[in-house]
């Protein structure tokens, strides 16, 4: 089993390799990278059981399908619009579905999908949790509000995690969002936590007890954390005060967690992410590009 | 007229009690859907009281339960959705686009979408500018949706099953005005006086003649609540102007099924387009540029487009008589196809 640190490892390598993709030209299209946030993404998905519980995530997605699949290779082929991409490059970075994990590119209209997901499931009797993940842009999407009414109204098991990172797209969060974000979530009802940290451990102790919950209750639950994403939203479209993302840095989850491996430990994890990662960059570079089928 | 026909509502209503006895995964989500209330116009009478648990009544929240409805489709269930009145489809736009209409495609085939939206068109009934539309014709430029028109000449019972059987999301627009006309079907080969012939499609086109077959001014294409109002144009150019037009009433929309016009442009050399949706960017816009491309060489004239007024429909009687196309409305264009071409 892959450490937390592993994988959080892991993914923070492969969004920057994305970047240097883009760079060297060997990508087109976007990406929005999740660089900074990787704690999120490891400690809750480590509670979740893939063959049973089902994900929705967002636009910026690598992480969770990261976290849930490990398949590197099939997303790095999806974004490169490489034919064995896991949607045959017809989706992109956006739009990523294996198994029980779907992604889709417009904010807040993943929500409703992830309700009636999770009421499906709930009519089926397999016990799986519906976790959507949203951010604080997300919140100014009507339909979250709809779907929160439904899933505390129906009692569906549903997860919704917000990962506040304090900017929708370019804009801060004091020019979107208004009042409190738990309490949008308590006025229907829902079951909220809160936490403030880019501590893997402590994010995956919170996240073990709210699923916990879920399980137990078969109801809706409200986690916001409070993150942050170093890179900028998409690749290149960042006016954020470079000292107020210096200040964000000292607290960046793999230094948290790092600190508590020894160095050597440490190193020999890295060094084994470094070689899957270039394997599954050649691999990638070598597969045949996505073509339109033969009418 | 023709007493032994049942109500168009009571055969849909039968239907999905048939449906909902036949699949254990058949489900039914809208707003005021639970008995006795049943729904506003009634189609859902009686499910809940028979399927308690898959019956599920809903808040006001359109834009919302089209997405609940697709999970539940990702999940391998078979979701019918009541949408009120089909006005209310424009809150659901986003999940019908970014959604409903992708999730199969741009998830390369890992996955289906066996949805089905239920809801009603069309005006005539005074509700005024936001309870009256025939807004079907957003729904026909969107890829990879089925889109299904009820008339009251098609076999209802057959559409029913046939969209919730159907893997693809289907939106099947029924119309106001039809849920309390009986349900004409063909006897004999005949709806009243003319002679009906029926595709073998999953989704047919009816073709009515009032000479067998056998000759014919013109061909008019159309469907939902529009048929009966054609048929009654139909029947005034027979007998004020001595004009035989052939009818085809498309129940598939979308993907356009052109296949039962172009046979029927064949023996009649014109076309006119009649819906109740407003005319630019409409159902007649899409049918002339197809027939124009693949029939040109049948055609002697142009062709004739009938819709609603490009503007809202009124609720007042009169103006909103005026707003929508009529029998009258069709009869004109006919005979103008006539002038031109003679």
């Amino acid at each position: 089993m892959p450490t937390l640190y592993e994988r959080m490892f892991f993914i923070r390598r492969f969004e920057e390799s994305l970047l240097d993709l883009f760079a060297q030209g060997k990508l087109v299209g976007t990406t929005h990278t999740y660089i900074g946030q990787e704690a999120n993404a490891v400690g809750i998905i480590d509670h979740l059981e893939p063959e049973r519980d089902v994900i929705f995530s967002n636009h910026r997605c690598h992480g969770h399908y990261l976290a849930f699949t490990d398949d590197d290779f099939g997303l790095l082929c999806e974004v490169m619009g490489k034919a064995p991409g896991v949607c045959g490059g017809k989706g992109g970075s956006q739009h990523l579905c294996k198994g029980n994990f779907y992604s889709n590119g417009v904010l807040g209209s993943i929500v409703p999908v992830a309700t009636g997901i999770a009421l499906a499931e709930k009519q089926k009797g397999t016990g799986a949790v519906s976790t959507v993940f949203l951010g604080d842009g997300t919140l100014g999407e009507g339909v979250t509000y709809e779907s929160l009414n439904i899933a505390s109204l129906w009692k569906l098991p549903v997860f919704f995690v917000v990962e506040n990172n304090h900017y929708a797209q370019s804009t801060p969060i004091e020019l979107e969002l208004a009042g409190s974000i738990t309490a949008r979530a308590e006025a229907f009802g829902v079951e909220t936590g809160e936490l403030a940290t880019t501590d893997v451990e402590e994010i995956h102790d919170t996240a073990g007890r709210a699923l916990a919950r879920i399980r137990e209750t078969g109801e809706p639950y409200f986690l916001v954390l409070d993150t942050y994403r170093y890179s900028p939203h998409s690749k290149g479209d960042d006016n954020r005060d470079p000292a107020e993302i210096e200040k964000r840095r000292e607290r960046d989850p793999l230094t948290v967690a790092g600190a508590r491996l020894g160095e050597e430990e440490r190193r020999d994890i890295e060094e084994g992410c470094e070689r899957r990662l270039s394997e599954t960059i050649a691999a990638a570079e070598d597969a045949p590009a996505a073509t339109p089928e033969a009418a | 007229m023709n007493g032994q026909h049942k109500r168009c509502v009571q055969v849909l209503n039968e239907a999905l009690h048939e449906v909902f006895a036949e699949r254990a995964d058949v489900y039914l989500l809208g707003e005021d859907i639970l008995d006795p209330y049943g729904g506003a116009f009634k189609v859902s009478q009686g499910l809940s009281d028979a399927y308690p648990g898959r019956v599920l009544t809903t808040p006001i929240s359109e834009a919302s339960l089209f997405g609940v409805a697709a999970g539940m489709a990702l999940r391998g269930q078979r979701p019918i959705l009541e949408i009120m009145f089909g006005d209310f489809i424009a809150l659901g736009l986003d999940q019908i686009v970014n959604g409903i209409a992708k999730f199969r495609e741009m998830y390369d085939d890992q996955v289906t979408v066996p949805l089905v939206v239920r809801t009603p068109m069309g005006g005539r009934r005074g509700y005024g500018p936001t309870h009256s539309q025939s807004l079907e014709k957003l729904l026909l430029g969107v890829p990879n949706i089925v889109v299904v028109a009820a008339s009251e000449c098609h076999d209802l019972r057959e559409l029913v099953v046939a969209v919730v059987e159907d893997e693809r999301p289907v939106f099947l627009i029924e119309n106001k005005l039809m849920y309390g006309r009986p349900n004409r079907r063909p006897e004999h080969g005949h709806i009243g006086e003319l002679a009906v012939r029926e595709s073998g499609a999953l989704y047919p086109a009816l073709t009515f003649s009032g000479t067998d077959f056998s000759e014919g001014t013109a061909t008019i294409v159309t469907y939902g609540g529009m048929v009966p109002v054609v048929l009654d144009a139909v029947t005034e150019l027979i007998l004020e102007h001595e004009i035989f037009c052939e009818v085809v009433a498309l129940s598939q929309l979308l993907p356009i099924e052109l296949e039962p016009v172009l046979e029927s442009v064949a023996r009649t050399g014109a076309l006119v387009t009649a819906e109740e949706g407003t005319l630019t960017g409409g159902f007649g816009a899409e049918i002339a540029a197809r027939v124009q491309e693949a029939a040109w060489s049948d055609l002697r004239g142009p062709v004739q487009r009938v819709a609603a007024r490009d503007g809202i429909i009124p609720s007042a009687r009169a103006l909103e008589d005026a707003m929508l196309p009529s029998a009258h409305d069709v009869v004109e264009a006919i005979v103008a196809l006539e002038a031109v071409r003679s």
